[in-house]
Order: structure tokens, then C-alpha cells, then sequence
């Protein structure tokens, strides 16, 4: 079924959660357009899951709205859910199934036609054929995230959150799952949010960044022209920089 | 409104896909299966002597063959029912696979619809057997009741459900703290339910209370009809008609602990 256009992939207006008198995202708006990857980066505890587990519906706002491929996640999120899919290595897969037996399960869910040969293509771009059969628990970290990736494709997703895609794997794990990435984008022309404490990665994959610190957005740009504005060397710095309060000393 | 309209709103594929999933589990572990049979046998022998015993102490007993067999038979299933929907909401906790599965497009009527019709899978796995072997044990055949067994079946598996959401209802609520309330909320109802001796044992201002469940009138009308052979309607309308308010009462839990897991956040961290 095709979807009218939409001029943004996520809509943010003053959105807001707070947990008891902790404020975890404080009236953050922002705009993530259709076909861009943004990254959404920040300290621990800066609201980057609080922020996406909104996106995704799992969270109910405290005040502010937030709109996902055209649809309010905190009202009619099942009109959007179908088109759009989430990865976090801290959110499991049953580790009793097997690897065929959870994407087989994942999409009925998504209501794909042809579930078996939609499994089979997946195991195959993401190297997981010798898997299939393999219960999800016994797999390493590394087999996990391509799994857990492959989850998140079933669908062919016109949005992907990612929490931390590459978080604890080895580099060339890493770089794979990144070059991965790229060639989906390339290909679908999704969109993608993803959350990372990797700037290498950041700097690699996204053409946007969101600065959040304290629950709120402290800025936001393009990797470069981030890096120019701080004066800095890497976006890495330029993290420090935001993350240690020192943007107006390193913009001077 | 909306979360009414949400359950409300089922597609069977995606109940399909969630038996499927549970389905997969069962099958994966055979030390599961026979344990789900396991427990209803041993009970079965246990009461089924007590019964052999008690005929020939008991002119009560004695009145009707097999009527403690009956009854724990009939008790497991209200505790399998419960268990049925408890357990496999615990093994998406156990799992920390709640964050993947709601944002799929799975609706919280969809997943209930997959745990009762799990329960159902996993009662029958665990009574019929322990029923069938009485025959070549005990002599008796519980379903020598005919129809009216598959009555007292659907109304004890309806309250079981129920609990089992309530159950469901409370760990949302409260997190895996709560979890042992799974395995042992149901036999808080066993005394009151009036499983093995009638109602008017009960004190009287506890019969209130026992009259208040479903599970009372079952079990009152299966004594009914193996001491006179006769299928009391008025117990069945009862058992019927508060069933209907424990669903609603229990359905209406579980979508406001559903929804209060969306405002905290739990739905993503829950876990072990």
C-alpha cells in the first residue's frame, strides 16, 4: 500500500517526559526529514532512550506532541508502526527460539507475504544462514545485532531506530553492520534515527546530528559543519565540548 | 477510548503469529510438555485414593463416584487456565521481549487473544491426560458428565483467564516483584470455591464470598449432577453472569496497567 508524501519523517513540538520530579526530556522539538539519517547524541542519561521510546510509541509523553510518518505516536501509532522498525541490543530477542523461528514469528507480526523466502534473503545479506537453526541465545554479541538487525528489516521499514547499532562489537563487526547500513539507505531510501556514542560512526553514517544534554536539544547541524562552528578536529570534540558545558569557551 | 478501540481492533494473523510464538517454545522442550501434564496426575492419584478411601468412610462421598476425582480435575482446570495466560506473559518478561513485540504492530487484544488460546493449549495438555488415566485407575470416567462437563470446562477456563489478566494486570503494574502472585493467586480461591466439599460448609458470611465466583457455582453444579444427575441451569446462569463481570472487571485491569506501562516507561525495561 502506497503512503501520501509527508514532509517529515518525525515531527517533535515541545515534547516533554518527566518520571516524579525528574525531567528527562525537557521541550524538545526537532524534525528529522524523509530519506536522512540522523544521529541523536548525548551523555548517558541526556533522554536519548527516553526521547526514542516516545518515537516508538512505548512511552506516553508527559506534554508535546510527537509525529511519526505522519501519525500521532501517542493516539494512532499502529498507522505507523507497520512501516517503521527499531533495534537495540538491549531489547532481546527470546533466546529459546531459534533464529528462523523468531524472524518467522516477526513477520507474521509485520504481516508480510512470503515470510519464509523474506527470512531466507535476510539470513543471507547479513551473513545468517548458518544460523537459522541456532537458538538466539546461543549466539555471540556480534551474530545477536546482525539477528536483531535482520528483525528490523523484515519489514522493509521506510524508518529505522536504532539505539546503539554497534554498541560492544569488535570494529570489523561494526564496520560491517555499518556498511550495511549505507547500502539500506542507498537502496530504500529510509530514513534513519539512531542514537550512538560512536562519533566515528556518527560522523560516518548520519548528515544530521541532534546535540541533547539534560533532556534537551543543546544544537544541531551536519557532522561538518558542526565540527567548523566548535573549531574542533573531530566530532568526538566537539561531544566533549557540549557535554562538558564548554561551548561558549570553545566557540571563542 | 483508544486503548478500548485498540483491543478491540484484532487481526488473527498477528494472534496467529503470537500462538506460533508460544507454540515454538512449548514444542522446543519436552521436559515443559510432560510437566504440564505432570502435576493434574499426581493430583489425580493423590485424590483419586482419598475418593477410593472416603467412599467407604463417607456416606457423602459415597453418594457419587468420583466426585473428588471431579473436582480436582476441574480445579486444574481454573489453575491451568489461570497459569495458561501467566506463564506466557512471564516468558515475554523473562525474555525482555516486550520492547520488540509492541513495536511491531501487535495490539495489547491481539496478545490477550494468544494467551487464553495458549491457556487453552496448555490445560487441555495437562488435564486430559490425568482424566483419561482415572479410567484404568480409579474406574471413573469424568466425562461419564457428557455435555455439562464442557460447561463447567469453559466457565472454569473463562474465570482462569481472568485471573490470569489480573495477574498480568499486577506484574505490569508492579514489575517481576510481583511474579510469584502468578503461581499463587489462584489457590487464595481454592477454600472459597468449594472444590471438594459444598458451600454450606463455608461459615456464612464466607459463603458470600464464595457465591461471589464463578468457580463456587461450577463446582456446586458438578456435585449436582454426580449426586442426582441433574444439571442445575440456575448455578450455570450465575457461573455465566459473574464470569461476565470478572472479564470485564479483569480486561479493564490489564488495559489500565497497560496503559500505565506506557506512561513509566516499563514496557522497554521490563525484565529480569
Amino acid at each position: 500500500m502506497s503512503h501520501p508524501p509527508i514532509k517529515a519523517a518525525i515531527r517533535t513540538d515541545r515534547l516533554t517526559k518527566r518520571f516524579g520530579d525528574v525531567t528527562a526530556v525537557d521541550s524538545v522539538s526537532f524534525t528529522v526529514a524523509p530519506g536522512s539519517v540522523t544521529g541523536l547524541l548525548g551523555g548517558n542519561g541526556a533522554g536519548k532512550t527516553t526521547t526514542i521510546s516516545m518515537l516508538l510509541g512505548l512511552l506516553l509523553p508527559t506534554s508535546g506532541t510527537v509525529e511519526v510518518l505522519g501519525a500521532d505516536m501517542a493516539r494512532h501509532r499502529h498507522a505507523a508502526l507497520p512501516r517503521m522498525n527499531f533495534s537495540s541490543p538491549y531489547v532481546e530477542l527470546p533466546h529459546r527460539l531459534t533464529v528462523r523461528e523468531n524472524l518467522t514469528v516477526y513477520g507474521h507480526l509485520y504481516g508480510l507475504h512470503g515470510v519464509r523466502a523474506r527470512v531466507e534473503e535476510l539470513a543471507e545479506a547479513l551473513d545468517l544462514t548458518k544460523f537459522l537453526e541456532r537458538p538466539s541465545g546461543s549466539l555471540s554479541a556480534g551474530q545477536k545485532t546482525r539477528v536483531a538487525l535482520a528483525k528490523a528489516l523484515l519489514n522493509r521499514p521506510e524508518l529505522l531506530l536504532l539505539d546503539e547499532p554497534t554498541a560492544s562489537l569488535d570494529p570489523d563487526t561494526a564496520d560491517w553492520i555499518r556498511t550495511y547500513l549505507e547500502r539500506y539507505r542507498a537502496e530504500s531510501g529510509a530514513t534513519i534515527l539512531l542514537a550512538s556514542h560512536n562519533m566515528l560512526e556518527v560522523e560516518r553514517l548520519c548528515d544530521d546530528v541532534l546535540m541533547l544534554r539534560q533532556g534537551r536539544i543543546v544544537d544541531h547541524g551536519a557532522p561538518a559543519a558542526l565540527i567548523a562552528r566548535y573549531g574542533r578536529a573531530s566530532l568526538e570534540e566537539v561531544f566533549l565540548d557540549i557535554a562538558r558545558d564548554r561551548k561558549a569557551e570553545a566557540a571563542e | 477510548m483508544n486503548a478500548l478501540t485498540d483491543a478491540l481492533d484484532l487481526s488473527p494473523r498477528r494472534v496467529g503469529a503470537m500462538v506460533l510464538r508460544y507454540w515454538y517454545l512449548l514444542r522446543g522442550s519436552w521436559p515443559r510438555v510432560l510437566e504440564l501434564a505432570y502435576w493434574p496426575t499426581m493430583q489425580m492419584i493423590l485424590w483419586g485414593y482419598i475418593n477410593q478411601f472416603m467412599a467407604q468412610n463417607s456416606s457423602w462421598v459415597a453418594q457419587g463416584a468420583g466426585v473428588l476425582i471431579s473436582g480436582v480435575l476441574l480445579w486444574d482446570v481454573l489453575f491451568r487456565g489461570q497459569l495458561g495466560v501467566s506463564v506466557s506473559f512471564l516468558e515475554e518478561m523473562w525474555s525482555r521481549n516486550l520492547g520488540h513485540l509492541f513495536v511491531s504492530p501487535l495490539r495489547p487484544g491481539e496478545w490477550v487473544v494468544s494467551l487464553m488460546v495458549m491457556s487453552l493449549i496448555r490445560t487441555v495438555i495437562g488435564v486430559v491426560p490425568a482424566a483419561l488415566l482415572a479410567v484404568p485407575f480409579f474406574g471413573y470416567s469424568v466425562f461419564s458428565m457428557g455435555l455439562p462437563l464442557g460447561l463447567f470446562f469453559a466457565q472454569l477456563l473463562l474465570f482462569g483467564w481472568s485471573l490470569g489478566l489480573f495477574t498480568v494486570a499486577l506484574i505490569l503494574r508492579y514489575g517481576m516483584g510481583a511474579e510469584g502472585l502468578a503461581w499463587i493467586l489462584v489457590f487464595m480461591l481454592a477454600p472459597v470455591s468449594a472444590v471438594y466439599y459444598p458451600v454450606s460448609v463455608l461459615p456464612e458470611w464466607l459463603q458470600w464470598v464464595a457465591l461471589a465466583l464463578p468457580s463456587t457455582h461450577v463446582f456446586e453444579g458438578m456435585r449436582a449432577l454426580v449426586f442426582h444427575n441433574a444439571l442445575e441451569w440456575r448455578s450455570m446462569a450465575w457461573a455465566a453472569g459473574l464470569n461476565l463481570v470478572f472479564v470485564a472487571l479483569c480486561a479493564g485491569s490489564f488495559l489500565w496497567s497497560f496503559r500505565q506501562a506506557r506512561v513509566r516507561g516499563a514496557l522497554l525495561q521490563t525484565g529480569e
